[in-house]
């Protein structure tokens, strides 16, 4: 195929990112520096980010038969690299040693790289027009999460979650590669306009069925949720940020992609099968989430509560469906890094343990009144609460299931909601009762002037104003349209 | 331009106070009592200066007499549409005097973060104020939510707290649990009545007076209808969704009951005559039956139940249920007169229970008990407080001379022509009525006394908080017309949405 120029436009985000990648590891190695290391990646993600101006102009494009940039996979792009972005300045003040020394033993600067390859797989997921492509980028999106997760790797936890996020997820692909070679044999191409083009077989309806179980384990569907509240308990808390944001955006942009380029997804039995995944994730995640008493843990169930609401609006597939998709995922990703943030914030500088026990947060507005607001607006955009950007999101799943007359969907949201009040209102209480006088745990006095904590403040303002005036982000997730293959 | 004053006064007010509280701990109460002094001062000016009698219906169109309407989220066809009418700004003005009273109820009870407590109480009357005022079904559902986060601050930050499992926050989580889930139920009944407007007309929209008249199947028509119902039933509330209202107001803060019983209930009602009715005519002529039963239930539930307290909120927050099963009969009979009879039973209820759980707060600070078990014989020991609790108490029984009085009584009269044996049982229920009130009186402040001595009498502030309402409930109860001259070109609105259904319904009896 002929390369122009505006091909290597349209692949500028996922080169840049590359490029950071080996300047970081070639700036390791020549002075090991951790704040240099930091500005060198956030340098590189930004300059991503403003790589896709100049990449609107020329989507959609195809590049080679692997990737299909267009306005919807430049919309997920833009989400992973401000998840990105946030997670490694979430890292940083994790991360970073105090005057005193006292801090992260070990090795530092690593985190980035890591995060970094992660990122540009989860960029060539979301662009993605073939089946390798698809399996590439989930590779390069999971494998440097295992290193991360395990980072902390001289704590027991974080060891432990490691090997248990590797090995299911080595499990997970080795669905995906099943279902993959199932659907090659029956159309002969591995490519996602080839998968759409061919007559839905039995075969290749099974075929469908085991990739969606093996992208079900990345998104933690129930009944492919075990690893998660492990995972996130044990995982270092920009860590989890990271996997709750980033990892699921990635693989939830390329499932949208699979299911509408495909009419094996559309009617039958796998569609019965989403709608018990979803209302399974539902009721699961938020029942079992009732009666933590650790917050990541706690966040790690909501988010298959929040999965499996998007599944909903998967199964609609209607006009609203691709839309509800991205505002939703957009204010998830939103709500999910403040809420993580503050998590991060409370345990730096690192002790050896997150500060994720609930206890701990207990009278937290006597003590850090901002932090608490940034926590509460968090909680509150998670249960959905009008005046948030996560009701914003709700509301826009609610009409895509009206709009599909998905009822019993309905129901279990419903339901699924007001479970999940419970448990969000719980958190949002404890921060304001009275102490009692315990020593504990606290973020810096300073956070709020440290690149994080204004970051943390920003993202609750913009979770308010995002809220009340939603219309910009709207018309932002209208434009970024699915090109036809 | 007023309207979305209106609403936006009591947000600012509460920030202000909120900041205030570094310079004083005196400054937040007064700048409180300020922006309900201004949102009173406000609603009373718009009704003695704009003429309510047009603000009805006029060839299929509602007519409004203040509007104010601007864009908001293009992309559905959603608009910051506030309206007033006679009914919006009766309630609006019990919505300013009741934050008056709760201002001035809550001067020495609430003792820390006094900043915090005022923003809330001020951003709940403001959300009121939106639910009120909104014209836009989002708009209206945005406010619906929006009063629930403060209301559930308010409970279970500054409220008190019972026996082992009634803690405040188990009572602020049910309440808030409670509306939420039939607030989303009520949400996904929004987007059905939106998205079948939309595969009808092709227009997207949310706005009150572009959805009503929609021709709609009846199956389609009820289930709508059913899901906004869900909504109004658990606020209002009626049995079996109304347990979450006795641990509330049990242990709520003083503030907290007044503005809960007062305002709150009433947005339910509000919701049913101004939603529920005229957009489902039909379905709402045919359900009338069910929701007439549901009220005599709640009558007799309510009643029955609020004679076994032992805890004096608890009496009266089942009261509150029983009060309420008289305006859903009046709503649902749909005449005129039944129609009026529940606006003046919302209004004078709104007055006498804000006034008794006053006098609930006041007895709660001087003997620190709200168990009626611990009480007797304080007639005695206080000055005023009990004779006063006894005035209300009769107002609660309906009697003549009390705004109670006239909205039962034009309740019972309208409804008489269509449904004559559910007045003649709800009749009985004002028998009932009276066991409770009087039980009450009898067991609080007759009866042996637990100790002699004195306790403190109703300070300047206290007086005129309850004389006041005296006075607003007995002008009522002897003067109702202008009340009724303000709602009833409102509530020939709603008669007219439903008559065609009603006009269906007449040939088969």
């Amino acid at each position: 195929m002929q390369y122009t120029l505006s091909h290597f436009v349209a692949l500028l985000p996922l080169l840049i990112v590359g490029v950071t990648a080996i300047v970081v590891t070639l700036a390791i190695s020549w002075r090991r520096k951790h704040d240099l290391t930091f500005v060198l990646t956030a340098l590189g993600l930004n300059l991503a980010l403003l790589s896709l101006i100049p990449a609107l102009q020329v989507a959609p494009l195809q590049v080679t038969a692997l990737m299909q940039v267009d306005r919807f996979a430049l919309l997920y792009m833009g989400i992973i690299l401000v998840a990105t972005l946030a997670c490694a300045t979430l890292v940083h003040a994790y991360l970073g040693k105090t005057n005193t020394g006292e801090g992260f033993p070990g090795n530092r600067e690593e985190m980035y790289l890591l995060m970094l390859l992660s990122a540009a797989g989860g960029l060539v997921m979301v662009s993605a027009s073939h089946l390798a492509t698809l399996f590439i980028g989930l590779e390069l999106l999971s494998v440097p999460i295992y290193g991360m997760v395990a980072y902390a790797f001289f704590n027991k936890r974080s060891l432990e979650a490691g090997i248990k996020y590797m090995v299911l997820s080595a499990a997970g692909s080795a669905f995906l590669l099943f279902g993959m070679a199932l659907a090659y044999a029956e159309s002969g191409s591995l490519e996602f306009a080839a998968l759409g083009a061919i007559a839905v077989t039995p075969i290749l309806q099974i075929g469908f069925g085991m990739m969606l179980i093996g992208l079900a384990f990345k998104l933690s569907l129930v009944p492919f949720h075990l690893w998660t509240p492990d995972v996130y308990e044990g995982a270092p808390a920009p860590v989890s940020a990271f996997l709750a944001t980033a990892a699921k955006v990635a693989v939830f942009a390329v499932l949208l992609r699979l299911y509408q380029v495909s009419p094996a997804t559309s009617g039958g039995w796998l569609n019965e099968l989403l709608t018990v995944i979803a209302i399974a994730s539902i009721l699961f995640g938020n029942l079992l989430a009732l009666m933590q008493s650790n917050l990541k843990r706690l966040l790690g169930y909501s988010s298959i509560a929040h999965f499996g609401y998007l599944v909903i609006a998967l199964i609609a597939s209607g006009g609203l469906a691709t839309e509800a998709i991205g505002v939703y995922l957009a204010t998830y990703v939103l709500t999910t890094l403040g809420a993580f943030g503050v998590v991060t914030l409370m345990s730096t500088p690192f002790k050896g343990r997150d500060a994720d026990a609930l206890y701990e947060y207990r009278g937290l507005f006597w003590r850090r009144p901002y932090l608490t607001a940034v926590l509460a607006v968090m909680m509150l955009s998670l249960a959905g609460i009008p005046l948030t950007a996560g009701f914003i999101g709700k509301f826009y799943i609610i009409a895509a299931g009206v709009e599909s007359q998905l009822w019993w969907l309905l129901g279990a949201l419903v339901l699924g909601s007001a479970i999940g009040l419970y448990y969000y209102l719980r958190v949002m209480v404890t921060m304001f009762l009275v102490e009692p006088g315990i020593r504990r745990r606290d973020a810096p006095l300073n956070w709020g002037q440290h690149a994080g904590g204004i970051m943390l403040l920003l993202m609750a303002l913009l979770v308010f104003v995002l809220g009340v005036y939603p219309q910009p982000l709207l018309e932002l997730v209208q434009n970024a349209t699915l090109a036809t293959l | 331009m007023i309207l979305p004053w209106l609403v936006l006064i009591p947000f600012i007010g509460g920030l202000l106070c909120w900041q205030a509280e570094r310079f004083s701990s005196a400054l937040p109460r007064w700048l409180a009592l300020l922006t309900m002094g201004l949102v009173l001062g406000l609603s009373l000016w718009l009704w003695v200066s704009a003429d309510y009698s047009l603000a009805g219906v006029t060839d299929g169109v509602p007519v409004w007499t203040l509007e104010f309407k601007h864009v908001w989220i293009e992309r559905f066809g959603i608009n910051l549409h506030l309206a007033l009418d006679g009914l919006s700004l009766l309630m609006l003005i019990l919505t300013g005097i009741l934050g008056v009273l709760s201002v001035l109820c809550s001067w020495n009870e609430i003792q820390h973060r006094i900043g915090f407590f005022h923003l809330n109480l001020m951003w709940i009357l403001g959300g009121v104020a939106g639910v009120f005022l909104a014209m836009d079904l989002f708009l209206f559902f945005f406010f619906w939510e929006m009063m629930l986060v403060p209301m559930y601050f308010l409970i279970a930050l500054w409220g008190h707290s019972g026996e082992g499992k009634k803690t405040r926050i188990n009572a602020a989580t049910k309440f808030f649990i409670f509306t939420q889930a039939s607030g989303l139920i009520m949400l996904v009944a929004i987007l059905g009545l939106v998205l079948v407007n939309f595969n009808q007309t092709g227009v997207l929209t949310f706005a009150y007076d572009q959805l009503l008249g929609l021709e709609m199947p009846p199956g389609v028509e009820y289930i709508l209808m059913l899901g906004f119902f869900i909504a109004f039933a658990v606020k209002f509330p009626i049995v079996p969704l109304h347990s979450w209202l006795p641990d509330a107001h049990a242990q709520a803060p003083t503030a907290g009951s007044v503005d809960l019983a007062g305002i709150l209930l009433k947005t339910a009602a509000y919701g049913m005559l101004r939603f529920a009715l005229p957009l489902f005519p039909n379905a709402s002529v045919e359900f009338a039956p069910i929701a007439m039963t549901l009220g005599l239930i709640g009558i007799f539930y309510g009643a029955i139940l609020s004679f076994a307290q032992t805890d004096i909120k608890r009496l009266v927050a089942y009261s509150s249920i029983s009060h309420m099963g008289f305006v859903l009969i009046g709503i649902y009979a749909s005449t005129h007169l039944a129609l009026q009879g529940a606006v003046v039973q919302m209004v004078a209820h709104g007055l006498s229970a804000a006034a008794l759980f006053i006098l609930c707060g006041q007895l709660y600070e001087r003997i620190h008990t709200r168990d009626m078990r611990e009480m007797g014989g304080l007639w005695a020991r206080l000055p005023y407080l009990p004779a006063l609790s006894m005035f209300f108490a009769i107002a609660s029984l309906g009697m003549p001379g009390t705004g109670n009085f006239v909205g039962e009584f034009l309740i019972l009269f309208g409804s008489f022509a269509n449904n004559p044996w559910v007045v003649v049982i709800a009749t009985f229920g004002l028998v009932l009525a009276s066991a409770y009130s009087l039980i009450m009186i009898h067991r609080a402040y007759f009866g042996a006394e637990r100790s002699g001595e004195a306790l403190r009498g109703l300070d300047r502030r206290e007086l005129l908080m309850v004389l006041s309402l005296v006075v607003l409930l007995v002008g009522l109860g002897l003067y109702p017309q202008p009340v009724l001259d303000t709602s009833a070109a409102s509530m020939s609105g709603v008669q007219h949405w439903l008559s065609d259904a009603l006009s269906n319904l007449v040939p088969a009896r």
